[in-house]
């Protein structure tokens, strides 16, 4: 496969990855479940109702307990320092690195990353993001339209797009094809789009599969050998790969031949992430921004009647990615869920509106991308479930069901 | 009966000899061989998969073996009677049923390749084939048909399944020229280098998808995905079709095989 290559000294030793630190509290693991989301929050007392940060496990002004809120954003910067010597291997690869405190809108005072273009006086913009381990850390940045990429310090928080090699996993279906020109339109060097059986004739002729930066390839996740030949094919460097395959058929359990088909959907969505991640995970690994996302349906949080085999299929697929996101902090790479509701497509025409159109999801994964966020909901339908699932699980599956 | 032994000692002469050659006219089973695709609406045909068990590793030191799946329908195949509606109530007409004289039977080859490449639609008729007959002689009893379309040479191209928005776009036969040869020419079957004994656009005909519907209304057989009937004679060579023994099967990948006499 033509196109990118990342010229180095062949000589030259890999260079070994690092993260940053792990050990975090419980507390401040709850802050970090909550970044992945893409949430600002700190805790307020329910008794004294103060704000405080950094996590702990009771009020210190008054012992009270303590509940997570979301928070303004809003802050003033403080001081700042640069860091230039360190003893953790992965600071030493980046320094120097610019830290500081401000005063949070909220109450407290932060210790936040910088970012370069904020000085002592400035007012910033405090945001909770996902470290390359795994762990939440706030990062302060300027407010209004700034070229956040420009900045090394914020690229280690995110997936830069641009000049990147992206893999898209099926790029037949709406969403694949919705990825490809998102992905292409961002400015990756080159957009693999992978293409299941059969071939079709008009593939030579098809317009997003001709675009500039973007190059086909034979590729079905429910084959072991077709995934083996297209990781062979691409061969060289991998930033993201971009699953979108699935397989949507309505049915329940009872009735019919929905046996084959729930079978399909466990190949495609289960057993198809899987023969992703395991052939792709170590190619991601050696990168220094490897992302894996993840489109699944929001199905996937409960059990469907009407839906059986595509739910059931989606929630093997939700607990291995979240099985392979663990497995995946030590490397650094990136493991990105975008849960959707029905998609505007060939494939939900039995599904009343609202439904997704397919480039709301392509642009919510540039954006997941572009923050780093672990966890995206695309439309109300997503969003709605999840809210109501994180609230309560039981009372979800009986409301879905409805 | 004395003559058994002879004739098969005879034969194993020729073969290890090389004046009988084999000519294998099975398709390798990949994961990438195309398979058959029905409307959306309709259950699909699941293609080859294959997945390592062990291959001198840590899962198996010593041995190498794959886990396998696939249709009945996958790859260079057979089709039993109860594969169609038509022969739901043949008797035997499963692949655990098949007699075993029926693994043997010899074939006439009737080349379309011509035709075929001039017209991705062509459409074996009656009279097609008795002017065939008129040039070539007529078709024997008790013979697979074999119609060479070179199709074969397409595997690994979109052109095989030739799929476009109106469907697919192979050659066959059409209902007059089935009941020709299974009433009138006694076949034993059918068999074709295409995906299905039926042309691409058969289920459009006027009599939709004939090959499948008479063939196996009537006992008889079909072979699909073939390769190398080029190298076949038109008359004289010696089928060997053994379906696997899966149980009430409508059908089953295998490897075929031809005897052919050399001149």
């Amino acid at each position: 496969m033509s196109g990118a290559r990342e010229k180095r000294d062949p000589l030259a030793r890999k260079r070994l990855r690092h993260v940053p630190p792990g050990a975090r509290s419980r507390a401040m693991h709850a802050l970090s479940a909550r970044a992945a989301q893409g949430r600002l929050v700190m805790q307020a007392c329910s008794d004294c109702d103060k704000v405080t940060y950094p996590p702990r496990d009771a009020c210190p002004a008054c012992w009270g307990e303590l509940g997570w809120r979301e928070q303004p954003a809003g802050a003033q910067v403080l001081c700042e320092t640069t860091v230039r010597v360190s003893t953790d291997p992965y600071f030493r690869d980046h320094m120097p690195w610019r830290m500081g405190k401000v005063q949070m809108d909220a109450g407290p005072v932060a210790l936040v990353h910088l970012h370069a273009a904020l000085h002592p006086g400035d007012r910033a913009h405090v945001r909770a993001m996902v470290d390359r381990g795994g762990n939440a850390a706030l990062f302060a940045i300027p407010e209004g339209a700034i070229d956040l990429m420009s900045d090394p310090q914020w690229r280690e928080f995110v997936v830069p797009v641009a000049g990147r090699i992206a893999l898209v996993s099926d790029a037949r279906n709406a969403i694949g094809r919705a990825v490809v020109r998102e992905l292409q339109t961002a400015g990756a060097e080159l957009v693999v789009a992978g293409l299941p059986g059969p071939a079709l004739a008009s593939d030579a002729y098809d317009a997003v599969y001709a675009l500039d930066r973007v190059q086909t390839i034979a590729l079905d996740v429910t084959d072991p050998v077709s995934v083996a030949e297209a990781a062979s094919r691409i061969g060289g460097p991998l930033d993201i790969v971009v699953n979108t395959a699935r397989h949507v058929r309505t049915g329940g359990m009872s009735a019919g031949n929905a046996l084959v088909e729930q079978r399909r959907a466990l190949e495609v969505s289960a057993m198809g992430l899987s023969r992703l991640a395991a052939t792709f995970a170590p190619i991601l690994a050696g990168r220094p921004n490897g992302a894996f996302v993840d489109v699944l349906s929001s199905a996937a949080l409960a059990g469907d009647a009407g839906n059986a085999g595509f739910a059931a299929a989606e929630a093997a697929r939700l607990s291995l990615l979240q099985a392979f996101r663990h497995e995946m902090r030590g490397t650094g790479v990136r493991v990105l869920s975008v849960f959707t509701g029905p998609v505007d497509d060939s494939d939900h025409q039995h599904a009343p509106p609202p439904k997704v159109p397919p480039v709301r999801i392509a642009g919510a994964i540039a954006e997941a991308l572009a923050n780093g966020r672990e966890e995206t909901c695309v439309g109300d339908v997503a969003a709605d479930a999840m809210m109501r699932w994180l609230a309560d699980p039981s009372l979800y599956v009986r409301e879905k069901n409805l | 009966m004395s003559t058994t032994p002879a004739l098969l000692s005879d034969l194993a002469v020729a073969i290890a000899g090389g004046s009988i050659e084999i000519v294998d006219l099975t398709n390798v089973l990949s994961s990438d061989f195309p398979v058959i695709v029905l409307p959306s609406e309709f259950g699909q045909c699941e293609p080859f998969r294959i997945e390592t068990v062990s291959r001198y590793d840590g899962n198996g030191p010593a041995w190498y073996w794959n886990n396998i799946s696939m249709n009945e329908h996958t790859g260079t195949h057979f089709d039993a009677p109860a594969h169609w509606i038509t022969g739901k109530d043949v008797p035997n007409g499963t692949v655990d049923a098949v007699a075993p004289r029926d693994f043997f039977h010899p074939a006439v080859v009737v080349d379309i390749s011509a035709q075929a490449a001039e017209d991705e639609d062509f459409v074996v008729t009656r009279a097609f084939l008795e002017e065939w007959e008129n040039a070539n002689g007529p078709i024997p009893p008790r013979h697979w048909v074999l119609l060479r379309s070179d199709w074969s040479k397409k595997v690994g191209t979109v052109s095989y399944l030739n799929l476009r928005e109106d469907g697919a776009h192979s050659p066959g036969p059409d209902a007059g020229a089935m009941r020709f040869l299974v009433h009138e020419r006694d076949c034993v079957g059918l068999g074709v280098e295409t995906v299905g004994t039926d042309a691409g656009q058969a289920s459009h005909f006027d009599e939709p998808l004939p090959a499948h519907s008479i063939l196996h209304g009537n006992g008889r057989f079909g072979l699909q995905c073939l390769t190398n009937l080029d190298q076949l004679p038109t008359f004289g060579a010696m089928i060997v079709a053994m379906p696997l023994k899966i149980k009430g099967g409508s059908g089953s990948p295998l490897r075929v095989a031809a005897m052919v006499p050399k001149a």
